[in-house]
C-alpha cells in the first residue's frame, strides 16, 4: 500500500468532482505527492547521518537532533497528504451507497438500465451536495492545521545552518550543524507554496457549489 | 507478496461485507498500513546505526539494543497488520466454497448456462446461515488480536512512550552505560498514532458484532411472527423424489435466498409460499 495505491483509489473518486476538483486532484498528485516521493524524501534522507554537532560526547548528536526536530518535515507532508486525500473517499463512499440503492429498486422491477447504471456520473445535488461540501470542508481543515502544525514546530518556515544545544548529555552549548539547510528551505516554501494552491482551490470549489445550488434554488422559486 | 498484494486479495472480500467492515477495511488500509508504508519505516530506519552508547565496549551497543528493543515497533505491527487482516480470509474461503455449491446446484437443475454461472460469481453473498457464523467468528478474531497485540505492546514498551535515554548494564557494557535512542519523539508521535487507528478499529468491530447480532436477531423474530414459512413445501417434495430431485431439494434447503430468488426471475421457478429459512 503506497502512494500508487492511493492514486488508484482517488482516481475513481474523480470521475464524480467538479472541474475545480479535479484540477485540485491533479496539483495534489503532481506537485505534492510526486515532488514529495522524487525530490523531498533524497534531500531530507541523510538528515539525521549528517546532522553534526560540534562535540565527541556520545548521545549529544541523538539528543540534539531529536530536541531541534520532533517530527521530521518529510513525515509530516506524508500524513498531512493522507489526511487532505481522505475526505474524497466520503464521496466515494456515497457514490458507491447511491449506486447500490439504485440496483436495490433495479432488482425489485423498476425500470433502470444496468450499462447506464454503471456508467453515467452522478450529479451532485441532494445529499451528495452535503457529503461533497463536507469533503471538501475537511480538506480545507487539514491543510490549515498542517500548515500551523508546521509553522509553530519549525519557528517559521526557514531551515536553520546552525542550532545551539543545550540538552543533557551534550556539555555546556554545542554547535551543531544541519544538513542541506538551502535545499530544505526551498522545499519547504515550494510545499507551502501549492499547499496553499490547493486551499484556494478548495475555497473556490466551496463558493462554486454554493452559487450554484443558490442558483438552482433561486430558478425553482421563480 | 506485498502489502499491494495483500491489498488485492482483501479488496475482493470487501464486496461481502458490512457497509461496517468497509470502513473498517478503508481505515486498515489507508491509516495504519499506509502510514507504516510511507512515514513509520522511515522512523525507524536507522533505529540500530543511530543507537548510540557512552562507551568504547565493542558488543555493548549491540547487546544494550537487543535488550531494550526485543521485537522493533515496526515489526509488531506488520504482524499485527497481518494477523488482523487474515480472518477475513475466512470469509472470503466460505463464500467461494458456497459459490461453488451454487454452481453445483445450476448443474443439477440444468441452468448451466455462462450467464448463470457468471451471475453466481458476481453475485453479493446475504451474511445468513452458516455465513453468518464464519463471519462473526471472524469479526470475534480480530477483535482478539487487536486486543492482544495491543497489550503486547503495552508490555514491552511501558507507557508507549520512547525514551530518549537508557541505562543497560549487560555484559560486556562496564557498569552502568547511558544510551541514546534516535528520532525518540517522532518515534512516540508515530506510536500513538498507531495506537489511535487500531482504537478505532476495534471500536468498528465491536459495532459490527453488535450489528449482525441485532439483525439476526430482527430477523428471527419476523421469521416466528409469520409462520407460513415455504420448508413444509420442500419436505413434501422430498417423500415423492428420485435421488437427482433429493440432492436438488436438499441443496435448495442449505442455500439462502439468493439463488432461488435468482433462478426464480430467470427461469419461472414456481414456489408458492416459499420463504427462505435465513432471511
Amino acid at each position: 500500500m503506497d502512494w500508487g495505491t492511493l492514486q488508484a483509489v482517488l482516481g475513481g473518486v474523480n470521475k464524480h468532482s467538479t472541474s475545480i476538483g479535479k484540477i485540485w486532484l491533479t496539483v495534489l498528485f503532481i506537485f505534492r505527492i510526486m515532488i514529495l516521493v522524487v525530490a523531498a524524501e533524497k534531500v531530507w534522507g541523510d538528515e539525521q547521518d549528517d546532522f553534526v554537532c560540534n562535540t565527541l560526547q556520545p548521545g549529544c548528536r541523538n539528543v540534539c537532533y531529536d530536541h531541534f526536530f520532533p517530527i521530521s518535515h518529510i513525515r509530516l507532508w506524508a500524513l498531512q497528504l493522507i489526511f487532505v486525500s481522505t475526505p474524497a473517499l466520503l464521496v466515494a463512499m456515497h457514490v458507491a451507497y447511491t449506486r447500490h440503492e439504485k440496483k436495490r429498486r433495479f432488482r425489485n422491477g423498476e425500470k433502470i438500465d444496468i450499462e447506464e447504471l454503471k456508467n453515467e456520473k452522478i450529479h451532485i445535488r441532494g445529499p451528495l451536495w452535503w457529503t461533497y461540501t463536507s469533503s471538501i470542508f475537511f480538506r480545507l481543515i487539514f491543510e490549515a492545521v498542517f500548515m500551523y502544525v508546521f509553522y509553530y514546530m519549525y519557528d517559521g518556515y526557514q531551515m536553520p545552518r546552525l542550532v545551539k544545544c543545550e540538552a543533557w548529555p551534550c556539555p555546556n552549548t554545542v554547535d551543531c550543524f544541519v544538513s542541506r539547510p538551502t535545499e530544505k528551505t526551498t522545499f519547504t516554501i515550494f510545499m507551502l507554496a501549492v499547499s496553499g494552491i490547493c486551499m484556494m482551490l478548495n475555497l473556490a470549489e466551496l463558493c462554486y457549489l454554493v452559487i450554484k445550488i443558490c442558483m438552482k434554488e433561486s430558478r425553482k422559486t421563480t | 507478496m506485498n502489502w499491494a498484494g495483500l491489498y488485492t486479495v482483501l479488496s475482493g472480500v470487501n464486496r461481502h461485507s458490512t457497509a461496517i467492515g468497509r470502513i473498517w477495511l478503508s481505515v486498515i488500509f489507508i491509516f495504519r498500513i499506509m502510514v507504516l508504508v510511507v512515514a513509520a519505516e522511515s522512523v525507524w530506519g536507522d533505529e540500530k546505526s543511530a543507537f548510540t552508547c557512552n562507551t568504547q565496549q565493542p558488543g555493548c551497543n549491540s547487546v544494550c539494543y537487543d535488550h531494550f528493543f526485543p521485537i522493533s515497533h515496526i515489526r509488531l505491527w506488520a504482524l499485527q497488520l497481518i494477523l488482523v487482516t487474515t480472518p477475513a480470509l475466512l470469509v472470503a474461503m466460505h463464500v467461494a466454497y458456497q459459490q461453488h455449491q451454487e454452481k453445483k446446484l445450476l448443474v443439477l437443475t440444468g441452468h448451466a448456462d455462462a450467464k448463470h454461472m457468471e451471475e453466481v460469481k458476481k453475485h453479493k453473498m446475504r451474511i445468513s446461515g452458516s455465513l453468518w457464523w464464519t463471519y462473526v467468528c471472524s469479526v470475534v478474531f480480530r477483535l482478539l488480536f487487536e486486543a492482544v497485540f495491543m497489550y503486547i505492546f503495552y508490555m514491552l514498551y511501558p507507557g508507549y512512550q520512547m525514551m530518549r535515554l537508557v541505562k543497560c548494564e549487560a555484559y560486556p557494557c562496564p557498569n552502568t552505560v547511558d544510551c541514546f535512542i534516535s528520532r525518540p519523539t517522532e518515534k512516540t508521535v508515530f506510536t500513538v498514532f498507531m495506537l489511535v487507528p487500531s482504537s478505532v478499529c476495534i471500536v468498528l468491530n465491536m459495532a459490527e458484532l453488535v450489528y449482525l447480532v441485532v439483525r439476526a436477531c430482527a430477523r428471527r423474530s419476523q421469521h416466528h411472527s409469520n409462520p407460513s414459512s415455504g420448508k413444509g413445501s420442500f419436505y413434501g417434495h422430498k417423500h415423492s423424489s428420485e435421488y437427482k430431485q433429493n440432492e436438488i431439494n436438499q441443496l435448495l434447503t442449505e442455500q439462502d435466498g439468493s439463488l432461488k430468488d435468482m433462478l426464480r426471475r430467470n427461469s419461472g421457478l414456481q414456489e408458492k409460499g416459499d420463504r427462505c429459512s435465513a432471511c
